[in-house]
């Protein structure tokens, strides 16, 4: 499964698509994680493409993803169009407004943002997307996608970890 | 059995470097090495090593060549243009006959280019990494894995030939996370240095390292001899991985990224009929020459496929020599070659092969 | 009174001109390695230009670095192997013009290392074209006409620039044309190393050469020419020295 990520830095992009690689590969599958680079990161858009694959991977480069997870309106805009037929996109709804065009994906409009705020998880957005990522696809299993967290949550950050778990299962309830 | 864990390239490699032994790393700032200089600056104070910004390129590889005239393993990273400005120090490590690492963590060029990743340092990496008479070491990994795995090697051999080797990477494998293995209990193979200038503690004549050669006989001499140990290498040391050759029609050679790309192309070229396989050097100096020269009885076509304007299609070109037809396949300045378009290539082949 | 090769010296001729400088800069290296007692833990860096046969004539372990880079291998030596004690030799050319930037940043750091600079205004091995350091007026094979400042720029005092840095901790300049102004040079060299030795940071002792041949002087005259011309735009004396303010307080 191929997996793009995109939204504003600070958004938590990288983040998020270091849990899902952290959880395929605890899952005992192949993966590969490669962030978007250099000036396009000032400031400006993250994007992040993460495999998730039975075998070895390719291209770590995803330019036709199985998911797309939008985080901001010029992500939309710039990535629906590259979404595999059948695909889904996921999308903020707390901050993109706009719709998804396509007819051909499956369409996720997650307020992930007010959800993570309305539980006092500011900031956790995109574990909220993860979390939902992981109902929609079930790309790991659950332990290794939760172990993905705790892997990925830096040594410094501890403190944090619980609000990331909280947070990506009410991602994995939204769809219920 | 170490853990796996989920790695850059670059931090994965500056890590390798330190296990290889590694006290001393020398470099400038630039994109998309900068992991490997910024983990270094992290790790080197730790662990009683020297992480030393130096004030350029050039500056960075005569440090490097310093320190390994004083015996010690040191290493710089750079990406294209900051080698370029290393070709002096590289041609001077040669000359003087001195191991070193350099890394390339390759991005599109001429010029100031693009900092996406790019395969287009091929040919100054195997042909003319400086001026002057010499060969260096050069390899190529494909994974984060063989990132880590390389290093020591490239230390190693570097080590027991006397002369610089690099490591031939690119922006996807310096940025790109993958699962990694590092082994921390892997032995370390050193070379004594009795040639390093350490001081000569009132016990033996002085040491002197030197490139400079000014009567020709001499010069020539000392040429020759180091020709004859690059022959020693091109006979002992050539390295690549096959996939799916043993029946192919068509021959992909591909190393580093592309080759990764390569090796989908091969799967999904095989699920429509087509025999297709892949060479993949993991040296690029020396050329794994015996690997594509045993497949010109069975293939009928070579396909090289890079990120760049066609520069290892030479090389497969002078091993082929005419034998087959040799194919060349490429994106430039930081786009990246899709699997489908490496097919569509093949297809195009097959066609022709009739 | 015995006048013996010093220790630190191998048996090798120079292959230096008549008058040149640097036969008598390799001695008084070489005796201030020997009173200090650091041969066998020194090591040397010779330079692209005249004295790039130094590696024969030092008897202590030597490195042949690229033009410009001296300063930058002997930084490399010096982290790696921080308990030597390690000398750049560099001519004008070297330090001033295309080692400019290895110059200012070695010394910006405080490597703990000492330069030996010969300054004699004159590109030598190439066969006598400006330097960075050729006088205003000076003639020279690419300055036929004579330096004209207005046009090629002006020379650069080495010792005055880099004593503006907060890593030297001692910039002299001397000069070689006197037995009284070699004594000087001779302490200036010592205490040079020595500062090393205490780590103390960067060290450079500039020499005012003569360059007879390339100057199209007699050795005589070009002593004189030295005392002319060089004296009054190249100041002898001490630029800097933190040891001396270190003793005052």
């Amino acid at each position: 499964m191929n997996i793009l990520l995109a939204g504003f830095g600070g958004q938590g992009i990288l983040f998020t698509g270091k849990v899902a690689a952290y959880g395929g590969m605890l899952d005992g599958k192949e993966v590969s994680w490669l962030p978007s680079y250099g000036p396009e990161m000032r400031g400006g858009t993250a994007n992040c493409s993460v495999c998730v694959s039975e075998l070895p991977i390719g291209s770590p480069l995803v330019t036709a993803p199985d998911v797309l997870i939008a985080m901001n309106l010029p992500s939309l805009e710039k990535f629906e169009k590259t979404v595999v037929p059948g695909g889904i996109v996921m999308v903020d709804s707390s901050i993109v407004t706009e719709k998804v065009k396509r007819k051909d994906v499956k369409a996720i409009y997650l307020p992930a943002t007010r959800l993570a705020e309305d539980s006092g998880l500011k900031g956790l957005a995109n574990m909220v997307m993860a979390g939902r990522l992981f109902a929609e696809t079930k790309f790991c299993s659950e332990s290794a996608l939760m172990d993905g967290v705790r892997k990925s949550v830096p040594a410094r950050k501890q403190e944090m970890l619980d609000n990331n778990i909280t947070a990506v299962k009410i991602g994995m309830k939204s769809g219920e | 059995m170490p853990e796996k864990v989920l790695m850059k390239g670059n931090e994965a490699l500056a890590e390798a470097a330190i296990m290889a032994g590694c006290r001393h790393f020398f470099g400038y700032p630039i994109t998309p090495q900068t992991e490997v200089a910024a983990h270094m600056a992290k790790r080197m104070p730790k662990i009683g090593g020297t992480y030393m910004q130096a004030e350029s390129e050039v500056a960075a590889i005569n440090m490097v060549l310093g320190a390994s005239a004083a015996g010690v393993r040191a290493m710089t990273s750079s990406s294209s243009p900051g080698i370029s400005l290393k070709s002096e120090g590289l041609s001077y490590l040669a000359g003087s006959d001195l191991p070193a690492l350099i890394v390339n963590v390759q991005r599109a060029g001429p010029g100031l280019g693009g900092i996406q990743p790019s395969q287009a340092d091929y040919l100054q990496a195997t042909r003319a990494p400086g001026h002057g008479d010499f060969r260096m070491l050069v390899f190529a990994p494909s994974t984060v894995q063989e990132m880590v795995d390389l290093v020591a090697d490239a230390f190693e051999l570097g080590d027991r030939y006397r002369m610089p080797a690099m490591i031939l990477s690119d922006g996807l494998l310096g940025q790109m996370m993958e699962p990694v293995v590092m082994d921390t209990n892997k032995k370390i193979n050193t070379v004594e240095k009795p040639w390093a200038v350490t001081g000569h503690g009132d016990k033996r004549k002085h040491n002197i390292v030197n490139s400079l050669y000014i009567d020709p006989p001499n010069m020539e001499e000392v040429t020759r001899a180091r020709y004859q140990r690059y022959k020693e290498i091109e006979e002992k040391e050539q390295r690549c991985e096959e996939y799916k050759t043993d029946d192919a029609e068509i021959v992909i050679v591909a190393y580093g990224a592309s080759a990764r790309i390569s090796r989908s192309a091969v799967d999904l070229a095989r699920k429509e009929g087509i025999k297709a396989g892949l060479i993949r050097p993991i040296t690029l100096w020396p050329y794994p020459k015996k690997a594509i020269l045993s497949r010109i009885r069975t293939a009928k076509a070579f396909l090289s496929v890079e990120m760049s304007m066609g520069q290892m299609v030479d090389d497969v070109r002078l091993v082929v020599n005419g034998a087959r037809e040799v194919r060349f396949y490429g994106r430039t300045g930081g786009m990246i070659p899709t699997p489908a378009e490496v097919l569509n290539e093949l297809k195009n082949i097959k066609g022709e092969l009739k | 009174m015995k006048f013996k090769r010093p220790h630190s010296l191998t048996d090798t001729q120079f292959h230096y001109c008549p008058g040149c400088s640097h036969g008598i800069v390799h001695r008084l290296v070489a005796e201030a390695i020997d009173d200090l007692g650091i041969e066998g833990r020194t090591v040397g860096i010779a330079p692209v230009g005249c004295a790039v046969f130094a590696y024969n004539y030092f008897a202590c372990d030597m490195v042949q670095a690229a033009h410009g880079r001296a300063p930058a291998v002997a930084t490399g030596i010096k982290r790696a192997r921080p308990d030597n004690v390690v000398f750049a030799y560099q001519g004008d050319g070297d330090l001033a013009a295309i080692g400019t930037a290895e110059s200012v940043h070695a010394a910006a750091r405080g490597e703990n290392i000492t330069v030996i600079f010969i300054n004699n205004a004159i590109y030598g091995m190439t066969g006598g074209q400006m330097a960075p350091t050729t006088l205003p007026g000076q003639i020279t094979q690419t300055s036929p006409y004579g330096r004209d400042v207005k046009y090629a720029g002006h020379p650069i005092r080495v010792c005055e620039m880099l004593s503006t840095l907060d890593g030297v901790a001692l910039a002299q300049r001397v000069s070689v044309d006197t037995v009284k102004n070699v004594n000087i040079a001779k302490k200036a060299i010592r205490k040079a190393f020595e500062y090393q030795m205490d780590k103390k940071g960067y060290t450079i002792i500039e020499v005012l050469s003569t360059c007879p041949t390339n100057w199209g002087l007699s050795v005589k005259d070009s002593l004189d020419w030295l005392r002319n011309n060089m004296f009054p735009y190249y100041p002898i004396g001490v630029h800097k020295d933190i040891g001396a303010k270190e003793a005052k307080e």
